[in-house]
């Protein structure tokens, strides 16, 4: 049998005829003789369809004009180029996994330890150069997390004040308690949903925010050249977002609380009839004092672990995309899952400071 | 092929109140190597993202292959940017995928589901620009930087194009690697008969590469024609850029490895 190919033989005009065009192929059985005098363009693709359908070889009697000779020769050279073989899945390997990931999440608090060790560090030195404050950056951080956050705290604040303040009151009515939405809005509010609700907020705000910064530069390069100028990054970078935001947090913490008894006291008017002067009145006396000094303390802690948090997972980016989407996905949900958890080591610690006997 | 795979006809670019080029026309013929050479700031790399589409000019026309880069249905537009690559100045290799993802991401658009296939092609890719198959599975990130070009030129070439766009195709590699690389352009032009637009820097690259050179100059075309042309024109900027001790020298090795 003979075969003469003519025409373009180039990916462009065989892509789309691709699985027609191996049928073909298929049907030419081995022994065949070849003639490409007849074709205009051949690219390598071209070639290297007939090329695996040859067995990568030249097939005996094959004619080939001679400024084709230039694209075989080259798959000629390429000969049997194999990737390198990934090892296959073994019954040990899920055991492995396990065990990396135990390995990979002490390194983490090795890590954190490090990081809160190095700044404790910055901050014994800073004490002693006074004039070496990162005090521009701390004000800019403080602006960008405390300042510019107020808008959709409040939003999210006062919504949830009237949510809450409307379900309750529908219970509340039932029983004729109406009263006792300020109880239930005061120590709710004051004490537990502000902080935490501010601090998912901020952490999904602010906290992802900061990792994508530090992973940014860290990509850019940004980071060693602030090293390789002498300046920490530490004392540059981590230290005016932590202290900015735990020093902004009780304040947003504060905004947030203020703006979801707004909330409820608006919805518990509409409801139930309070009047404002009512309800302000009633605060002091059911929700004692103590409690509103619980949820800034929160906010403090809060804002401290969410910064901290963010900073260590932002100086784990490798350079690189998926890198940097990793880490800013971690840090949101780990700095969410740390904040829960303090969050319940504050409601033992605090169990009998402030509550209703 | 046309016979000018790229056409400017007026172009004209401004970036707010400035004018970076004005009315510029250039017709690029097919199977030459073209480089645009200009002071900082003349907006080459402008001009160069205006010919793949990335950014429109001002004023003026830009035909790729004959026709406006955005005429024609989708599936043809589609068609005609899987005519050219281009190479970008930082390589900018998708830094989640690996060597081989990344050579072989055009090839599997464009359709090409047999694996072996797709190995076979992405391995001759990058024999192609010199790497072995022992890179493949590398991610980006664990690449030097004259590594991390060559695989931005595999992909470059992945879907056999007829047009190639160099983005400062030597900036940041040693001398050596450059003239390697520049090496490897010209054996690839050479095999494949490309047509190459390239923006660069480097006179070393230029002597070596260029069959012609266009020079851009306060927003217009100054010159256009063979390096032994330009380098006759009367002209302050031209008389400094190829004229002085340095460029020289650089133009004399350039010449040697042409």
């Amino acid at each position: 049998m003979r075969v003469c190919l003519a025409g373009d033989w180039t990916l462009r005009f065989l892509g789309p005829r691709l699985d027609a065009l191996q049928g073909h192929l298929r049907g030419v059985g081995g022994g065949a003789g070849w003639d490409l005098s007849g074709v205009s363009r051949l690219d390598s693709f071209g070639a290297m369809l007939l090329w695996r359908h040859w067995g990568r070889r030249r097939p005996e009697g094959l004619v080939l004009p001679a400024e084709l000779e230039g694209v075989f020769g080259r798959l000629a050279e390429l000969g049997e180029a194999r990737l390198e073989a990934r090892a296959p899945y073994r019954w040990l390997d899920g055991t492995a996994q396990v065990g990396r990931g135990v390995f990979g999440f002490g390194r983490h608090v090795v890590q954190f330890v490090a990081l809160v060790g190095q700044l404790c560090l910055d901050l014994v030195y800073l004490l002693r150069y006074r004039g070496h404050w990162p005090l521009l950056e701390i004000s800019a951080n403080f602006y960008k997390v405390g300042v510019q956050a107020m808008p959709v705290i409040a939003l999210v604040g006062f919504l949830i004040g009237v949510v809450l303040s409307y379900l309750s009151a529908l219970q509340l009515q039932l029983f004729g308690a109406d009263v006792f939405i300020v109880n239930i809005l005061g120590f709710g509010i004051i004490r537990e949903l502000g902080p935490v609700l501010v601090a998912v907020l901020v952490a999904g705000r602010s906290g992802s925010a900061m990792t994508a910064q530090i992973g940014v530069m860290r990509v850019t390069e940004e980071i060693d050249a602030l090293t390789t100028m002498g300046i920490s990054r530490y004392v540059r970078l981590v230290l005016p977002k932590v202290v900015a935001l735990t020093l902004a947090m009780p304040l947003v913490t504060l905004w947030g609380s203020s703006m979801a008894l707004f909330g409820g006291m608006v919805s518990a008017n509409l409801q139930l009839g309070l009047s404002f002067d009512f309800f302000l009145n009633a605060l002091p006396r059911a929700v004692p004092a103590v409690n509103l000094l619980i949820g800034l303390s929160k906010g403090v802690v809060f804002g401290l672990l969410i910064a901290l948090v963010a900073c260590h997972f932002g100086l784990r980016v490798r350079p690189n995309t998926e890198s940097l989407s990793a880490n800013t996905t971690a840090s949101v949900v780990s700095s969410i899952t740390v904040v829960i958890l303090v969050d319940a080591v504050f409601a033992i610690a605090t169990r009998s400071i402030g509550l209703p006997r | 092929m046309p016979a000018h795979p790229v056409e400017l006809r007026g172009v004209s670019t401004r970036f707010g109140q400035t004018w970076v080029h004005r009315r510029i026309d250039l017709a690029v013929p097919a199977g030459e190597v073209v480089a645009l050479v200009g002071g900082s700031g003349t907006g080459k790399t402008t001009l160069l993202r205006q010919m793949v589409g990335l950014l429109q000019p001002a004023e003026g026309e830009v035909r790729l292959f004959g026709e406006p880069l955005a005429s024609g249905s989708r599936a043809d537009q589609l068609a005609r940017r899987r005519r050219f690559g281009m190479l970008f100045q930082q390589g900018a290799l998708f830094s989640a995928l690996n060597v081989f993802a990344n050579v072989a991401f055009p090839l599997r658009e464009f359709g090409i589901r047999d694996e072996g296939m797709l190995r076979d092609l992405v391995l001759l890719k990058l024999a192609m620009v010199e790497l072995g198959p022992e890179v493949a599975l590398r991610m980006p990130a664990e690449l030097s930087g004259g590594m991390v070009k060559r695989v931005a030129l595999a992909r470059a070439l992945a879907l056999e194009p007829e047009l190639l766009l160099l983005d400062e195709p030597t900036a940041g590699l040693d001398p050596d690697r450059s003239a390697g690389f520049v090496r490897l352009i010209r054996a690839l032009h050479k095999a494949l008969g490309l047509t190459v637009i390239l923006v660069t820097h480097d006179l070393d690259t230029l002597a070596a590469l260029a069959t012609r050179v266009a020079v851009l100059s306060e927003g217009r075309i100054l010159a256009f024609g063979p390096l032994e042309e330009i380098m006759r024109v009367q002209d302050p900027f031209i008389e400094r850029f190829f004229h002085g001790e340095r460029s020289q020298a650089a133009l004399a090795r350039g010449r040697e490895q042409g």
